[in-house]
């Protein structure tokens, strides 16, 4: 663990993925502050998704390491998860479940009070919707309650892969609503975009990713090893 | 932290079941197949009494392997769906947590699929248990727990690969063979009242193996379940 004098939100060096033969980051280098929203934009394909993954530990780094609050992304990944929230493209919630019950399950598996379930459907507009099946949710709906699911938990960290697809202009206000909130609470937030005009009013600084390096970093040049992990 | 780690394995076992009884095609289908599989070994085995009885265990311990087969791979399925398996592994909970509820909601599914499929081989087969059917249960039992645990593990490896209707029961019955085995030889044995007096050695055995099974599925669990 890094000392907590020197803690940023997310600490990255060298941090390296590869799915087969192709590279799909390369040496990012990165710190982020407490209190900080960085919009992560580029290219399809060109890593923007996958350096969300990996620094919410769904995926292992290839070469590199990384921290987050001072947490290990390999050695220390349960503690890393206590941290973060992450909003990815699919909703990934259970159908077949209502709304109440799919954060019934989230609440219960991160360790939290049942509590706030309904408070939280109440602030992303799907009180109405609490006893209804998933199934027959738009994807808008799916979407919010992606994103109550997310909240529910009250991450010190987010992870938003392309946040705004599928929401009503209300839908995005939400969003920056809970970007904002986490800010004010001394978190931070990575924002990934299609689009840097999007999320202008919450960002703090954008980072452009292109065929996995970092742009204004000469790490698309380096070749890369797997001799260090 | 056990405790929060219980609860955890609860939660899963209830999303589990409560999404498998709303959606009920999956158990349907399953205990269906079972019953089909024993009607077809019945067929096959024609009208002999001694032949049916001789063939029952193992017709059930068939029946019961391939309907499972089908609950192991839908327990990943709707995980799948709706693209809930990474959200899944990002909670803040040891994998371990993952298989044991995965593994104790597919026990319940594979323990309810028993309920349905024995009583009908019992009739189909004629058999007389006599005394020996109370152990027969319990080796069924032990039977259901090393399956339900590898079908568990290598459903999740499956779970990743497209051909995971195919790649599952190539994986999962070569492994099985000691399980099969041992719960067929035993079952049949204690049916005929155990007149070798070899049921107490199959069931060592079984035991042994569901322990191996057990620890192991739980112990590789982590390193096959990354996204």
């Amino acid at each position: 663990m890094l000392t907590a004098s020197l803690q940023p939100t997310v600490k990255l060096d060298r941090l390296s993925r590869r799915f087969g033969t192709r590279w799909a980051l390369r040496a990012v280098t990165l710190e982020v502050e407490p209190g900080e929203v960085v919009g992560v934009i580029g290219h399809n394909g060109s890593g923007k998704s996958t350096l969300l993954r990996v620094i919410s530990t769904a995926l292992r780094p290839s070469v590199g390491e990384g921290w987050v609050y001072g947490h290990h992304l390999v050695r220390d990944a349960v503690d890393v998860r206590r941290h973060i929230g992450f909003l990815a493209h699919s909703p990934g919630l259970y159908e077949d479940l209502t709304a109440t019950e799919n954060l019934m399950f989230a609440a219960r598996m991160l360790g939290i009070s049942e509590g706030g379930i309904a408070g939280t459907l109440d602030r992303v507009g799907l009180a109405h919707a609490r006893d209804e099946r998933v199934r027959g949710f738009s994807a808008g709906m799916q979407r919010r309650l992606a994103l109550a699911r997310l909240i529910l938990g009250s991450p010190r960290l987010l992870l938003l892969d392309e946040p705004y697809n599928n929401f009503d202009p209300q839908g995005i206000e939400l969003v920056n609503e809970v970007i904002e909130d986490a800010r004010r609470a001394g978190g931070s937030a990575f924002v990934v975009l299609h689009d840097q005009r999007q999320g202008d009013r919450v960002l703090d600084r954008v980072i452009e990713l292109s065929r996995g390096a970092l742009l204004g970093s000469n790490a698309e040049a380096q070749p890369l090893t797997l001799a260090t992990t | 932290m056990l405790a929060a780690d219980l609860r955890r394995v609860r939660a899963i076992v209830w999303k589990d079941l409560t999404s498998e009884r709303r959606s009920k095609a999956g158990f349907n289908s399953v205990a269906f197949l079972g019953v089909l599989i024993l009607l077809l070994f019945g067929f096959a085995l024609g009208p002999d009494t001694e032949a049916l009885r001789n063939a029952a265990a193992g017709a059930l311990c068939l029946a019961i392997l391939f309907a499972g087969v089908l609950a192991f791979n839908r327990s990943y399925q709707l995980e799948l769906d709706g693209a809930a398996l990474e959200p899944l592994l990002l909670y803040p909970a040891p994998r371990w947590t993952i298989f044991a509820g995965k593994f104790v909601a597919n026990l319940l599914f594979v323990l309810l699929l028993e309920v349905i499929v024995v009583p009908v081989a019992i009739v189909l087969f004629q058999v007389k248990a006599g005394t020996g059917w109370i152990p027969a249960i319990g080796v069924l039992l032990l039977g259901s727990g090393g399956f339900v645990a590898l079908g568990t593990f290598y459903a999740s490896m499956a779970s990743r690969s497209r051909a995971r209707e195919v790649l599952l029961p190539l994986l999962l019955f070569p492994m099985l063979v000691p399980v099969l085995l041992a719960s067929s030889e035993a079952s049949s044995s204690l049916l005929a009242g155990n007149p070798m007096q070899d049921a107490g050695a199959w069931v060592k055995l079984l035991t042994a193996f569901d322990v191996i099974f057990l620890v192991a599925s739980f112990l590789a669990f982590d390193h096959v379940i990354e996204v």
